[in-house]
């Protein structure tokens, strides 16, 4: 027989025993369990049960003495992978052919002054509960730091022990990760009304003591609220200091990396439950932790069982109140992913639905006050849905409605801003014609946005038609504009308005349009009326900062620089005093010059041969590389080189969003080209070219558009795709959505691009011949023109006067600005320096 | 609401000198340093009216408004704050995206060839607005 050890007998240990000595009929496996707590493994996820009044018996999982060795309240110390022993600290050491870890988690204490008082309490095992028990006899009050699953289940504890109880979160709602902002404030609502406090986006600082030396109050910087009994549920980190010693591969958050097989990167251990990190994820939850133990049992009888991943879907009762998350419920597994909540608070019952962008397949959800759905809404997860998303969930569904319309008048629309479905459409009977229209109405919309979708509904119901236009001053989309100033060739934004539009234009028509007469090749940005235009980040070719300095960036091509040209960087920023940081593409950002300085400061770097980096543009910003080839020793192409004839190629290029390049010279991809919006991956054949991906708000990865081109064809491809998105783009859309729009995506993109399926491949690549023949440095078109110099000044009426309202602390080392406002918030007019409102 | 009024003063104590009128081009703003160390941006539109309101943005309170992109919003004339945004009222400086502070606002009128921005005895307490 051969032997296994399973170290830990919680949960995990105690389920995978159970499952392979079930199946193992042939007795392959000798099973020993060394658990170091002194009982039979329970039912953590039943604890709290214990204060109902449940006796340790009721809470112990099955007895499988006669079926495994089990060496309680003993403790592994080390494990021996080379003569596969394990040592306890009884003086045991103990061989194995397989082992198992299994060893839980511990409760992650916050680093906070006075968390070791007596009377502060983890909440994790009985010997846990029987010492809070204690600890609250005599006592009023009692407050629980963490406001997640167990830490509502601990309140519940105190709550029933009798005491005073508040629940501390630090995130800005209750169970912040299973349910959203919605749920949490609804649930925040239903556990008030059984008496427990819930204080969210809420930090302790401290655990202050009692003149007895007790926990009696947790600091929580404004004010001190009593707590004589302090739970902490903030969380768990796994048990992995075994692994660690041992040399075992770990997660990137802690946790013994598993494979699919459970197996850790020594194939005779295997590691189940919270101390293992599949994927990069520890499970804090039974069901994963069982699915895990299930697979490795089963490869150890010789099977194929795997875990891919678990579904983290949740249904509980807190304090009698229902709960559950299922599937994906934030909305983080596809881009475009839309919210339809139903929030009555009054009949207290939220419910929300996550669907795809097209609200056809249902990605995952929150129920809260009644969870009846349950059971059907987590079968629907990731299949089509039957019918309308919010009939599913709305409380008159009685098969007939039809969406929206079936709501009740008084049902919130946006529950952010208390806005009903009466509200919204009694603004549409006042003349409310778009979504814009709505949020200046009635507010919603104005704050989430989940809304915004179920606003457009109610729209089309009451039969407005949706416009695609820019704004009020165009009934056009970007796209359609694009091919009027194409067509006619017209070049002023005042021609533009005059013929095809109204009014004097705005902060959306006018940088689009400037956008537009820039793509198309119209001389200079700050050239006569275009100037107006611009957003202020063209306008001063520099990005505005929060204090109203700027930002300078000049380009460095595929971040190759020469030691000489860093030291006039350097020197510049010294000169200038401005603050200086690497940013994330391969270039150096100069903050904190004043609008008056920008002049000299390019003066400066433009002799020194550098030009605009146009970080401040909707625009081609860098083409990243690796090193390559040259220097690489895993290289198959000369990255490098390929990334600055691109970014030299494609300088300048004004388009509907921030575009990003990015060469890796072998699959390795240490540029990161997949994040980009064209990536160029190197074969040892060619080059493969990804189009799409982007980091930011909703990440992307790109995809495959061609595979082992020539760097001829390569670029070719480069200049078509580049050329029809800036045509048919709508404005702010990246390349990734822009793709999605397509009519056919990726593959309608393929036979534009490569396939030529309009016959405007010659066009696209003349267009971009134009742009790539008519560039010209920006900012060296500024100093050589005292016309456009002018512009940079302080004040008109004092050139030289520095805005008094700039100003800098040091921190680091380095200038940042000082005393930062709250961005959103007014300034007070007479607002006391900190010093003085403290001595107040 | 915490909508305040900004009051126009009827008649100013002082009038500072912006820049020649030639230099104030057309929808597009220009930041002028007035006595007691506040700010004004002054615009004028295409259809050739002077505005005045302060430099600051209310919602940042950095000096940018100058920088902000003019226009129109069913003929009021705007300019939205480069910040963050914040689309403003030319003539009254209220804002236009819902409740919020607004900017204060400026006479402002052209003599002898130059702009000038008017304020009440040293400061321009009446004026309230970004200040408030």
């Amino acid at each position: 027989m051969a032997r296994l050890i399973v170290i830990g007998n919680g949960m995990a240990g105690h389920r995978l025993v159970d499952t392979l000595t079930r199946a193992d009929t042939g007795r392959a496996w000798q099973v020993t369990v060394i658990g170091e707590e002194p009982r039979p493994a329970y039912d953590r996820v039943a604890l709290s049960s214990y204060f109902d009044g449940a006796s340790e018996d009721d809470l112990l999982l099955g007895d499988l003495s006669d079926r495994a060795d089990q060496r309680l309240a003993e403790r592994v110390r080390a494990i021996d992978r080379e003569r596969r022993t394990v040592t306890t600290d009884a003086g045991t050491t103990l061989g194995y052919d397989a082992l198992v870890l299994a060893t839980g988690s511990t409760p992650f204490i916050p680093p906070v002054p006075g968390a070791d008082l007596p009377g502060c309490h983890p909440y994790r095992t009985i010997e846990d509960l029987e010492a809070i028990t204690a600890s609250a006899r005599g006592a009023a009050t009692g407050a629980v730091i963490g406001g997640g699953l167990l830490g509502l289940e601990a309140a519940n504890a105190l709550r029933l022990l009798g005491l005073d109880t508040h629940v501390v979160e630090l995130a800005g709602h209750l169970m912040p990760a299973q349910v959203d902002q919605g749920a949490g404030a609804l649930l925040a609502r239903m556990v008030a009304d059984l008496g427990v406090t819930a204080h969210t986006g809420t930090a302790t600082s401290a655990v202050t003591a009692g003149p007895d030396g007790r926990a009696s109050g947790l600091d929580l910087g404004d004010k001190v609220l009593p707590a004589d009994v302090v739970v902490f549920s903030a969380g768990i980190r796994p048990r992995d200091d075994l692994a660690r010693r041992a040399g075992l591969e770990l997660g990137p958050r802690g946790g013994a990396a598993v494979d699919d097989a459970c197996r850790t990167s020594d194939p005779h251990i295997y590691a189940v439950g919270e101390c293992a990190s599949h994927d990069g994820t520890v499970y804090g939850l039974v069901a994963p932790a069982n699915a895990m133990a299930d697979t490795a049992a089963d490869r150890l009888l010789g099977g194929t069982a795997s875990f891919t991943g678990a579904d983290t879907s949740t249904k509980l009762k807190l304090m009698g109140v229902d709960v559950a998350s299922f599937g994906d419920a934030h909305g983080r597994s596809e881009p475009g992913a839309l919210d339809v909540v139903v929030n009555d608070a009054a009949s207290r019952r939220y419910a929300k639905l996550v669907v795809s962008d097209d609200a056809t397949r249902l990605l995952g959800g929150v129920l809260v006050g009644d969870a009846s759905a349950y059971g059907t809404l987590r079968a629907l997860v990731g299949r089509e849905l039957p019918g309308d998303p919010l009939e599913l969930i709305s409380p008159a569904s009685s098969g007939a409605g039809a969406g929206a319309a079936a709501l009740p008048e008084d049902a919130q629309i946006c529950s952010c801003n208390a806005v009903t479905k009466g509200d919204i459409g009694a603004a549409i009977g006042e003349g409310a014609c778009d979504v814009p229209g709505l949020k200046k109405a009635t507010c919603a919309g104005t704050s989430c946005g989940s809304c915004v979708p179920m606003l457009k509904t109610l729209l089309a119901d009451a039969g407005v038609e949706q416009s695609k236009a820019l704004c009020e001053h165009f009934a056009h989309s970007r796209a359609d504009l694009m091919e009027i100033v194409r067509a006619t060739g017209t070049t002023t934004f005042s021609e533009l308005i005059a013929r095809h539009g109204t009014g004097r234009g705005c902060d959306v028509c006018k940088p689009a349009v400037a956008s537009i007469l820039a793509s198309l090749g119209n001389g200079h940005i700050l050239a006569g009326e275009q100037a107006g235009l611009q957003d202020t980040n063209d306008h001063f070719l520099a990005n505005m900062q929060r204090n109203g300095t700027y930002s300078v960036v000049p380009r460095i091509p595929g971040g190759e620089i020469t030691p000489e040209r860093l030291i006039v960087i350097g020197e510049v920023a010294r000169e200038f005093g401005l603050y200086t940081k690497i940013t994330g593409a391969q270039r150096i950002d100069l903050l904190g010059a004043r609008v008056e300085q920008l002049p000299a400061v390019w003066a400066r770097l433009v002799d020194a041969g550098f030009e605009s980096g146009h970080a401040y543009g909707k625009a081609l910003r860098t083409v990243k590389s690796c090193v390559g080839s040259t220097w690489c020793r895993y290289g198959v192409q000369d990255s490098v080189t390929m990334a600055i004839d691109l970014e030299l190629r494609y300088r300048g290029l004004r388009s509907p969003h921030k575009l990003k390049g990015a060469v890796s010279g072998c699959a390795r991809e240490c540029a990161e080209a997949r994040g980009k919006d064209f990536g160029v991956i190197a074969t040892d054949k060619g080059w493969n070219l990804y189009v799409g991906g982007n980091g930011g708000f909703t990440p992307r990865h790109a995809e495959l558009l061609a595979s082992d081109l020539d760097s001829a064809t390569l670029v070719r491809y480069l200049d078509r795709f580049l050329m029809y998105y800036i045509r048919t783009a709508d404005r702010l859309q990246r390349t990734a959505a822009w793709i999605e729009s397509l009519d056919g995506g990726l593959e309608r993109l393929r036979e534009v691009v490569v396939d030529d399926a309009l016959g405007i491949a010659a066009d696209l690549e003349a267009d971009m011949a134009a742009h790539i023949d008519g560039y010209a440095d920006e900012w060296r078109g500024v100093l050589e023109d005292p016309d456009k110099l002018a512009r940079f000044v302080s004040f008109a009426n004092a050139p030289d006067t520095p805005d008094p309202t700039i100003s800098f602390d040091t921190v680091r080392d380095q200038p940042v600005p000082s005393a930062p406002v709250p961005l959103g918030m007014p300034r007070p007019a007479n607002a006391a320096p900190a010093a003085t409102a403290v001595e107040a | 609401m915490s909508v305040l009024t900004t009051q126009t003063p009827a008649a100013a104590d002082a009038w500072t000198a912006v820049c020649p009128s030639a230099l104030l081009a057309a929808e597009r703003g220009t930041a002028a340093l007035l006595p007691g160390g506040e700010q004004a941006a002054v615009f004028r539109t295409a259809a050739g009216e002077l505005y005045a309101v302060s430099n600051i943005d209310p919602f940042t309170g950095a000096a940018v408004i100058a920088r902000g992109i003019t226009g129109d919003r069913a003929g009021e004339p705007t300019v939205a704050s480069p910040l963050l945004k914040h689309v403003f009222s030319l003539r009254t400086g209220l804002p236009l995206d819902g409740e919020g502070p607004g900017l204060a606002t400026y006479p402002v009128r052209e003599r002898d060839g130059q702009v000038e921005v008017g304020t009440a005895d040293g400061t321009a307490d009446g004026t309230g607005g970004g200040r408030l």
